[in-house]
């Protein structure tokens, strides 16, 4: 193999593995303060790309992004107001089918608003051809806007979540919902605060990446399958950790191709997430300790 | 009050039958009965909406000319939402219930060989929307179809290579039907244009990112063109990621290629596909004298008319030309007999459609040759042929 091959390789991983942390955090978020996961979050991508689209043919790209974002917090904030918070004390069994419910509800209503094409945003900068040159491969220039955006929403949330009073209220929510609420912390505003959070970064990713992958109404599970697995390869509930695991997966993909037919490409995740839950239940960089007190 | 109730049901009841047999269904059962099963909605509405679209615009218009030899139509259209169960519950309520004359569609191959046989045992005209070539290979007395053949649109493909001088090929197809089919049939017909298919590729249809494909693929210097065979989204996608690799072999697409949208979704990146279909997205540049030039500016026109501006797509042509032939059959039998009907449209020749001029026989219940493929390139974001 080449150099330039190689990179090109690793660009491509790199590219699908951005993809998937960010769907990853997503879960993570909703997980630590709920200890739920929301299958939700991949209909919150694509909410985002939807409306993005929609917006920008009548205002600027920048503006589209912001309304596009604040439009999908909303629809967070109501989906868990309307489905979830009235809930005393649910099991998780029954929180996960109330949000596989949630995400083929929202997706009939995408159909019915957009209806079943796919649509695209245009790229930020240059058009559907324009490559930039790094070390002998070429990438779109979107590819580099994917990865600055990602990572820069990862940073901002492990500093949220470490070091300002609310995200440190969110995380006790997660440790012992009862012993936060004790200490004065309303649980379900920090609950409802999480899918607000997690559907702005979803709705996020779904802006930057619409010009690489295409938006449609059905785009949600299929990110949402990949972004669980990246999940529990990381240990849920590590927002850097799923990064880490993110780009592990899809470099492992990307690579893969080069030996196997394209066509196993799928088969290779699902692997991966078996062998995790029977080897590493807890998740690559999860700790067994801490798994073991958590209820799920 | 058990009393009230039986009585108000016996009312009911008796309305029904009443409403059933009144003069009106009498007088409907001379109108000709039209059956369809479209995939309205569902995945595959890119070809169900426009052809339900493209019948209710065309039955609309024979009524109102005083309908087929003074009998009107009367259009029944079931939406399938591209299921094979439905397409089989629909075809036999039809047949048994409505007593439909003849039914058009399905829209997609599998569903249409589902129903195939119960087609055949109820000796029911059914005019398919379909692609595939299975659908009239081996011939059903009763089943006919209207899009052109995938191996058709296959040697169009290698023959141009051929003219260009290429010969060694890498060939990409999505995991639909429509791609396995196409599939098959660009391996089976490669050696007969002396093609050597050095690399083949199956994607999921949902695929999002194809570069690391395309940097292997490139890797084979030997590889001079590139066929790709599936529908949207992943045709825009490989052409994207080709073009931002900076590989530019030529990009082969199938006649799944036939709606603008699909090149807008492309963008720069579209710019040079080279694809077979038929030629209605290029009806204006077609010459005067072409039998087909005027019947397809008066489609396009019609149809953008009535749908608001929705461009219109080579798949509403299917319907349109379905429902011409059954048109062209029963003026040409001059009754409204199923057997009689049959046999006029099985000796159809020269009735020019959308997809190209049909000549029908008892061998072939297609009638389209290669000759109804135009090949076809994107040239500043529109349809343009291909000119050597």
């Amino acid at each position: 193999m080449t150099p330039e091959l190689f990179i090109q390789y690793l660009f491509a991983g790199i590219t699908y593995g951005i993809i998937y942390a960010i769907v990853a955090i997503g879960f993570n978020i909703i997980y630590n303060t709920t200890g739920i996961i929301n299958f939700a979050q991949g209909e919150f991508v694509m909410l985002g790309g939807m409306i993005v689209i929609t917006m920008h043919a009548f205002m600027p790209m920048p503006l589209a992004i912001a309304l596009a974002v604040l439009i999908t917090m909303v629809v967070g904030a109501l989906i868990e107001m309307v489905f979830i918070r009235w809930l005393e004390s649910p099991s998780v069994l029954r929180m996960i089918i109330i949000t596989i419910g949630i995400s083929i509800l929202t997706r009939e209503v995408a159909l019915h608003i957009w209806g079943e094409s796919v649509r695209t945003l245009p790229y930020f900068i240059g058009n559907e051809v324009t490559s930039v040159s790094i070390l002998g491969a070429r990438i779109s220039p979107q590819v580099l806007w994917v990865i600055g955006v990602c990572s820069l929403m990862v940073a901002g949330l492990s500093l949220f979540f470490k070091f300002t009073s609310l995200g440190r209220e969110m995380r006790a929510c997660a440790a012992n919902r009862r012993a936060a609420t004790l200490c004065g912390i309303n649980t379900k505003n920090m609950i409802t605060l999480s899918f607000v959070l997690s559907a702005g970064i979803g709705a996020m990713a779904g802006c930057v990446m619409s010009p690489i992958t295409y938006s449609e109404y059905d785009m949600g599970p299929g990110l949402a399958i990949k972004g669980f697995t990246v999940a529990i390869l990381g240990g849920l509930g590590n927002s850097v950790a799923a990064v880490a695991a993110g780009l592990l997966l899809g470099i492992i993909e990307a690579f893969s191709i080069s030996v196997l037919p394209l066509a196993f490409k799928d088969a290779i995740a699902t692997t991966i997430l078996l062998l995790i839950l029977f080897i590493r239940p807890h998740g690559l960089f999860g700790s067994s300790e801490a798994a073991s007190l958590k209820e799920f | 009050m058990k009393r009230v109730l039986s009585s108000v049901i016996t009312v009911v009841i008796s309305f029904c039958l009443v409403a059933g047999f009144t003069p009106a269904s009498i007088a409907k059962a001379e109108n000709i009965k039209v059956g369809a099963i479209l995939a309205v909605t569902g995945g595959a509405s890119f070809l169900g909406g426009p052809e339900a679209r493209t019948l209710e615009m065309m039955v609309e218009e024979i009524n109102a000319k005083g309908g087929i030899n003074g009998n009107k139509i009367d259009l029944i259209i079931k939406d399938s939402g591209a299921n094979p169960e439905k397409a089989i519950s629909f075809a036999k309520q039809l047949i048994e219930e409505d007593k439909v004359f003849a039914i058009i569609g399905p829209s997609t191959s599998g569903e249409t060989m589902k129903i195939k046989n119960i087609a055949e045992e109820a000796r029911m005209i059914l005019i398919s929307c379909a692609a595939a070539e299975v659908i009239v290979n081996p011939v059903a007395k009763w089943v006919f179809k209207t899009p052109q053949k995938d191996s058709d649109a296959v040697k169009k493909i290698y023959g141009t290579m051929k003219d260009m001088g290429i010969s060694k090929i890498a060939v990409l197809t999505g995991n639909t039907g429509f791609g396995n089919a196409g599939k098959g049939q660009l391996e089976a017909i490669a050696p007969e244009f002396g093609i050597e298919i050095l690399a083949s590729e199956v994607y999921d249809k949902k695929e999002t990112d194809l570069s690391a494909v395309v940097a292997k693929l490139m890797a084979n210097k030997d590889i001079q063109a590139v066929v790709n065979w599936s529908i949207v989204p992943a045709q825009g996608i490989l052409a994207k990621n080709m073009r931002q690799a900076g590989w530019d072999v030529p990009l082969f697409q199938s006649h799944g290629f036939g709606n603008i949208k699909y090149v807008e979704a492309g963008g720069a990146a579209a710019e040079g596909i080279i694809f077979p279909a038929g030629r209605l997205l290029v009806a204006e540049d077609l010459p005067d004298s072409h039998p087909q030039k005027a019947l397809l500016i008066k489609y396009k026109n019609d149809y953008e008319i009535r749908c608001l501006g929705e461009e219109c797509s080579t798949f509403g042509g299917h319907a349109f030309d379905a429902l011409t032939i059954l048109v062209a059959g029963i003026k040409k039998a001059g009754v409204v007999d199923k057997e009689k009907v049959r046999d006029a449209i099985e000796n159809l020749q020269g009735v020019a459609g959308t997809a190209g001029v049909f000549n029908f026989s008892p061998e072939d219940h297609n009638g389209l040759d290669i000759n109804s493929f135009e090949m076809l390139t994107v040239k500043d974001g529109k349809f343009a042929i291909y000119n050597k």
